[in-house]
């Protein structure tokens, strides 16, 4: 499997206090741990098992993932944005590894 | 007064063996029902959920059960005092009942996430959410798994 | 069992009976647009050469339930633009022993690469034969960037294939049938098209073309048109390219699989494009 890519869609500007909405999404295979290989072993879980969502530092949304979610995460859910910022997304691998994305938001 | 007859006495006991039966059949590869009570029980804390301020937006049928799109909304003010701390959904007839858990905060705005998630068979959906009050509440749907016709 | 009960029995599993209110036998026309940009989604049918056997033409898009239609109509929530954008760092990237990557001669991709991947498959003199996408990106490869080919499949293939077609997003597919011996690749792909294979007795037109719009049991029978190929299926959460879903299909009806770019399969993709003509570039599509 490719490096997991991520994508997040952030509207560019805000009115104070207003609540957007955001969609991401991640290249991932959800590897489930119930499939077997061609020999008859398990195919060991590998997943995506938690993504949070940050906002100039305070966390906006978070959520834990089981091997039930499917391939290629995607998430789309509300941030209220009081400030002009930026938003960090996390997306943390059962092999340890963690992607990040951030994108600002400009307020007006 | 209802009287029991051969037949009513019959009828019921062939369903309870029906029942047992498919019991006995779906446990050894499926999240029983037992199995999705306990996980709603660790996520409740025991406490029953009640019905209504959460809706589960999710298809009649899924055209494949390896991406079912689902949708969480719930009835709140999402302020300091008063907003949605999480809200967990289940399948009970995946292998394991959990599938995910949106946690919310005040800065959320709103309580309300999409997500797609993996079907095994035809199941219930259950949505519950956690307020920040210690309250819950809970939706469920039946999602009909298709089979296709060219090898599933 | 006798091959034709075999056959019967498959064709009993064809039924128009819907699976509930919401599905309907018949495709449900309806517009696609993606970002707002309209899609051709039904057209005349193809008059030349003469024969085609539907009035109208219909994208597999009409015949999905509405969940999976409309992870096609926003291309952020669509999973087959990670794959695209894949295909744009592979574009910009060089390999091969030139030095070189696809943009080293083609430059940007949204100008060079408009329209290229609504008129594939291709004449290709050099060849004597017809090309698709992964042909050529192939012929590129080993021959202007001194790299090797990919395998069939290879994600970067798939991911690459998608990214080019993906520029002619909108553009109606239009095959150029007066090419070199075009029309003698046409005729063959025909006559695959009806040919009865595999030891279910079926042929293409079986399903795509006799039962379209019926289910399979739970497949909803479309025309089995090629413009949204490489496409995400939901089945596999990845681009599945033409030719794979060309082997699935014949799998399906338990005959032995041709091999991919084979004579055979390029013939039925020069065919199955033509029969699709008018039809909007999708890739990529989001199919089942």
């Amino acid at each position: 499997m490719a490096t997991p890519k991520p994508r997040v869609k952030v509207p560019k500007k805000a009115s104070a206090g207003e609540t957007i909405t955001i969609k991401t999404l991640i290249s991932h295979d959800m590897e489930s741990g119930q499939r077997k290989d061609k020999d008859g072993n398990v195919i060991p879980r590998e997943i995506i098992n938690k993504f949070t969502c940050e906002f100039n530092g305070t966390k906006v949304f978070e959520c834990d993932l089981e091997p039930a979610v499917a391939a290629n995460p995607y998430f789309e859910f509300s941030a209220k944005v009081p400030e002009s910022g930026t938003f960090k997304f996390t997306w943390v691998d059962d092999n340890g590894s963690v992607y990040t994305e951030e994108q600002k938001i400009t307020v007006e | 007064m209802t009287r029991i007859t051969r037949r009513t006495l019959l009828s019921g006991t062939a369903s309870l063996a029906a029942i047992a039966g498919l019991g006995l059949l779906a446990r050894p590869a499926w999240a029983s029902t037992e199995a999705a009570q306990e996980a709603v029980d660790a996520f409740t804390g025991g406490k029953k959920p009640e019905t209504g301020k959460i809706t589960l937006t999710a298809p009649e049928i899924a055209e494949n059960g390896n991406s079912v799109p689902v949708t969480v909304e719930v009835d709140s003010p999402m302020t300091e005092g008063d907003y949605v701390a999480s809200v967990t959904i289940l399948a009970d007839g995946n292998p394991n009942p959990e599938v995910a858990t949106f946690h919310f905060t005040p800065m959320s705005g709103a309580a309300a996430a999409t997500t797609r998630i993996r079907l095994a068979k035809t199941q219930n959906v259950m949505a519950i959410a956690k307020m920040s009050d210690g309250s819950v509440y809970s939706d469920q749907k039946e999602v009909k798994v298709t089979i296709g016709g060219c090898g599933g | 069992m006798k091959k034709s009960t075999i056959a019967w029995i498959a064709l009993m599993a064809v039924t128009a009976q819907p699976l509930g209110a919401s599905a309907l036998a018949d495709p449900v026309s309806d517009s696609l647009e993606i970002d707002g940009q309209a899609m051709i989604t039904e057209a005349p049918a193809p008059k030349e050469p003469a024969g085609h056997p539907f009035e109208v033409v219909k994208s597999g898009w009409l015949y999905r339930e509405p969940e999976t239609r409309s992870m096609e109509m926003d291309s952020f929530e669509n999973p087959g633009m990670l794959n695209v954008e894949r295909g744009e760092e592979i574009w910009n990237t060089v390999e091969g022993e030139a030095g070189k990557s696809c943009a080293s001669c083609h430059n940007e991709a949204s100008e060079s690469m408009k329209g290229v991947g609504a008129h594939y498959p291709k004449w290709n003199a050099n060849a004597g034969k017809p090309i698709n996408i992964e042909l050529q990106i192939n012929a590129c490869r080993e021959n202007q960037m001194k790299a090797e080919p990919y395998k069939f499949d290879a994600q970067d293939q798939k991911d690459l294939s998608a990214y080019i077609k993906h520029q002619s997003l909108g553009m109606p597919v239009e095959v150029d049938l007066s090419a070199g011996d075009m029309m003698s690749w046409w005729e063959k792909g025909k006559e695959r098209y009806y040919l009865r294979t595999g030891q279910l007795n079926l042929a293409c037109a079986t399903c795509h073309e006799a039962n379209n719009g019926l289910y399979l049991r739970a497949d909803h029978l479309s025309q089995g048109n090629t413009n949204g190929f490489p496409t995400y299926r939901l089945k596999q959460g990845n681009l599945v390219s033409l030719h794979n879903r060309f082997r699935g299909c014949i799998r399906d009806t338990r005959a032995e699989q041709p091999k991919a770019f084979s004579d055979e399969l390029m013939a039925l993709e020069v065919y199955t494009a033509w029969r699709g003509g008018g039809l909007s570039v999708e890739t990529p599509a989001v199919r089942q």
